[in-house]
C-alpha cells in the first residue's frame, strides 16, 4: 500500500485538454459584481440593513412633518415605551423563526402567565416573588409543550401553536374568570407585579423599566445567538436540519430548549405587561401573536429560518411605534396605520427571498 | 510491504454487519476492512446496500447484528457524533453544510472552541477569532486559501469550493478515517479534478479514506483497493490494475462470476 509502489495514475483521457484551462475553480477569488449585487451582497451579510435605514427614514419623514413635537425627548421615550411588550414578544418569537419554526401562541403565553402571577399573588396569597417564579416556570412548560410536540410527535409548528394558542387562551379566561385584576387592589397587595410600568424620568424622558428590561433582553439574547455555541446550533438548525443533524447537534434536543426558553421570555413580557397595562387584565393583547411576527419579519429575520440578526426584530417594533406614533401625530386615521404596516411586512418578506438567491 | 499483502491490522473493519427494513434486507452478512493509509473505493449497483453499509460506519443508522472494530477494538456507534469522537469523519453527499453560516462556523459546527477563563466557562462564550484562524490554517494546508474571507456564507461560494470546505472539514478533525460519499457526483470536470487532487492530499498525510463512488474513472485513478458491494454483502475487494474498468461494473452487476481471490485480498 505505500506509494512507492504505486504507478503514479495518469489524468483520465477525456481530461487531457484540461492542461491549458483555468485552473481557479476552486479557488476563492473576488469577482467584478454590478452594483445591484453588490447591493445584495451587503445586505445578504447585513440583514438589519434595510429596517435600520427605513427606521431612520421614517424617524426623518414624520419629524418633518409632525414637527419638533415628534422629537421631544418624550414622544421618543414614549414610542420605546409603547412597542415594549411587543418588543419582548417578538425577541421569543424571533428564537422560534429562526429554527425555521413560528409560534403562534407566544401572546397566549405571555396573557396566561400574567394571570397566573395575579391569581397566585391577589386571590391565592402566594408571596409575589413566589408567583413570579411560578410564572416563569409556567412559560417554560407552555412552551416545552410546544417543543415536544414540535420535535417527538413531529407536528409542523405552525398547527401546534395554533392549537396552544386556543388552549392557552381558554385556560386563561377559565383562570381569571376573565376578569380582570384591578391596579388599586395590585398596589394594596402585589405592587411588585407592576414594577415594569415604574419610570425613570431624565429630562423630559420618561422610561418605564419595561422599556429597559425589553433592551436586556435583546442584548442577552444578542450576546447567546452570536457567542455561544447554542447559538450557532439555533441558526444552522433553522438553515437545514439534516446538516445540522449530522453535524452532530441534537436537534430535537436544541429545538426544545428554543421553544422553552421562547416561553419564559413571554412570561417575563407578561410580568411586564402588567405594569404596562396596569392591571391583570385577560383580554388584552389579543393581537400580540400576529404583531410579534410582524415586527420580526420587518427586521428582516427570514420566515424559512436561519437568517437574520436578532436586532432585526427590536428595529422592527420600533418602526412599527414610529409609523404609528407618527402617522397618529399628524392626524392620519389609524386605518392608514395598519394599511402602511401591511404593505411594510409583504415588501420585507420579498426582499428577504430575493436576499436569499445570493450567488457567488 | 507490496500492494498485494496489506497490513494485517485494518483500521477499520466490519464483521458480519446486518441492517434490516422490515422485509428488506439492506446488509446481509457484510464484511468490509479499510488498512492504514489506502484509498478503499467501495462500489456497487444502486440497492446494492453501499449507503447502508457506509451510514453504519459514520454512525448514521445502527446495526441489528455484527460488530464494527476500529483499530482492533469493539464500537458502537449510536450517532454520527459517536463515529466523529472516535476519530472517523465522513463527507457527505449532501455535503452537511449549513448554507447561511460562515465557513469558520460550518468548519466547527458542533465542536467550537470556548474561549478559555470567566467569559468561556460561565458565559460559554465562543473563540471566534480562534476558530477563524483555525479554519484559514486547515484551508490552507490544502492547498484551498486564497479565500478572501472566511467569514463568508457557504451559499455564496460554487459547488467545488463548497466539497472543498467539507473536505477540509473532515480532514482536519478525522484522526482515524475519512468517509467520502460520491464527492465529486455533483461537479463538474475541472471541479472533479481538484476534488480528487484533494482525496489524494489527504491520502499522502498518511489518513485512510473510504470513497463511495460511482464515477469508475474516478475510481480506478484513486483507489488504492476497491471494496464491490453485491446484494448487501462484499463480493469481492480487487486492485485496480488486475482489473478493468468493465470488468468491475460485470463483477458488480452479477454478469461475471466474482475472482477467487475475493476474501482477503
Amino acid at each position: 500500500m505505500s506509494d512507492d509502489t504505486r504507478t503514479p495514475r495518469k489524468q483520465q483521457e477525456f481530461e487531457q485538454g484540461l492542461g491549458r484551462s483555468d485552473k481557479s475553480v476552486a479557488a476563492f477569488t473576488p469577482h467584478n459584481r454590478s452594483f445591484l449585487q453588490s447591493t445584495q451582497h451587503l445586505l445578504h451579510g447585513h440583514p438589519t440593513m434595510i429596517p435600520v435605514i427605513v427606521l431612520i427614514l421614517s424617524i426623518i419623514i414624520f419629524g418633518a412633518l409632525a414637527g419638533p413635537k415628534f422629537f421631544s425627548p418624550f414622544n421618543l421615550s414614549l414610542i420605546v415605551q409603547q412597542v415594549s411588550i411587543i418588543g419582548i414578544l417578538a425577541a421569543a418569537q424571533s428564537l422560534v423563526i429562526l429554527t425555521a419554526g413560528i409560534d403562534l401562541s407566544v401572546g397566549a403565553i405571555m396573557v396566561l402567565m400574567s394571570v397566573i402571577m395575579g391569581q397566585l399573588a391577589v386571590t391565592i396569597g402566594v408571596p409575589t416573588p413566589l408567583a413570579i417564579l411560578i410564572g416563569f416556570g409556567g412559560g417554560a412548560l407552555a412552551g416545552g409543550m410546544n417543543g415536544f410536540l414540535v420535535t417527538r410527535i413531529k407536528l409542523p409548528p405552525f398547527i401546534v401553536t395554533l392549537g396552544s394558542w386556543n388552549i392557552f387562551f381558554a385556560l386563561n379566561l377559565w383562570l381569571s374568570n376573565a376578569q380582570s385584576i384591578r391596579s388599586q387592589t395590585l398596589d394594596e397587595v402585589a405592587p411588585l407585579l407592576k414594577l415594569f410600568g415604574e419610570t425613570i424620568a431624565i429630562g423630559g424622558a420618561r422610561i418605564t423599566y419595561g422599556s429597559i428590561l425589553m433592551l436586556a433582553i435583546f442584548a442577552v439574547l444578542w450576546f447567546i445567538l452570536n457567542h455561544t455555541a447554542w447559538g450557532r446550533h439555533v441558526y444552522a438548525i433553522g438553515d437545514d436540519k439534516e446538516s445540522a443533524e449530522l453535524s452532530g447537534i441534537r436537534t430535537n434536543r436544541t429545538l426544545i430548549s428554543v421553544y422553552v426558553l421562547a416561553g419564559v421570555v413571554c412570561a417575563i413580557g407578561g410580568w411586564a405587561s402588567i405594569g404596562r397595562v396596569g392591571s391583570v387584565s385577560p383580554q388584552s393583547f389579543q393581537e400580540a401573536n400576529l404583531q410579534s411576527i410582524t415586527a420580526v419579519v420587518i427586521g428582516g429575520i427570514s420566515l424559512f429560518g436561519g437568517r437574520g440578526s436578532i436586532a432585526g426584530p427590536l428595529i422592527g417594533a420600533l418602526i412599527v411605534g414610529v409609523f404609528n406614533s407618527g402617522l397618529r401625530m399628524v392626524g392620519v386615521d389609524v386605518l392608514w396605520q395598519l394599511f402602511a404596516i401591511g404593505w411594510l411586512t409583504i415588501i420585507a418578506v420579498a426582499i428577504d427571498q430575493w436576499i436569499r438567491k445570493v450567488s457567488s | 510491504m507490496n500492494t498485494t499483502s496489506p497490513a494485517p491490522q485494518p483500521v477499520l473493519s466490519g464483521r458480519g454487519l446486518v441492517k434490516r427494513y422490515g422485509r428488506v434486507t439492506a446488509l446481509d452478512n457484510a464484511d468490509f476492512d479499510l488498512y492504514p493509509g489506502e484509498i478503499l473505493a467501495v462500489i456497487g449497483d444502486n440497492g446494492a446496500g453501499k449507503s447502508s453499509l457506509i451510514k453504519a460506519l459514520s454512525g448514521a443508522i445502527s446495526l441489528d447484528e455484527g460488530e464494527i472494530q476500529l483499530d482492533g477494538k469493539p464500537v458502537h456507534f449510536s450517532s454520527p457524533m459517536d463515529a466523529r469522537e472516535a476519530g472517523i469523519e465522513t463527507v457527505y453527499q449532501t455535503l452537511a453544510l449549513s448554507p447561511a453560516l460562515s465557513i469558520a462556523d460550518n468548519m466547527f459546527m458542533g465542536r467550537e472552541i470556548r474561549r478559555p477563563g470567566f467569559a468561556g466557562k460561565f458565559l460559554k462564550m465562543l473563540d471566534h477569532p480562534a476558530m477563524q484562524r483555525i479554519a484559514r490554517e486547515k484551508l490552507n494546508d490544502l492547498g484551498l486559501m486564497t479565500i478572501q474571507n472566511i467569514n463568508q456564507a457557504i451559499e455564496t461560494l460554487s459547488g467545488g469550493q463548497r466539497q472543498g470546505v467539507a473536505v477540509a472539514r473532515a480532514a482536519a478533525f478525522g484522526s482515524r478515517v475519512v468517509i467520502m460519499d460520491e464527492p465529486t457526483a455533483a461537479l463538474g470536470v475541472k471541479e472533479s479534478r481538484r476534488v480528487l487532487e484533494l482525496i489524494q492530499d489527504v491520502r499522502s498525510r498518511g489518513m485512510p479514506i473510504v470513497l463511495i463512488s460511482h464515477n469508475m474513472p474516478h475510481v480506478f485513478e484513486v483507489a488504492d483497493r476497491i471494496h464491490i458491494h453485491r446484494l448487501g454483502k462484499r463480493l469481492c475487494t480487487i486492485q485496480p490494475n488486475d482489473y478493468t474498468m468493465s470488468d468491475a461494473v460485470a463483477f458488480m452487476t452479477g454478469a461475471l462470476e466474482a475472482p477467487e481471490i475475493a476474501a482477503m485480498a
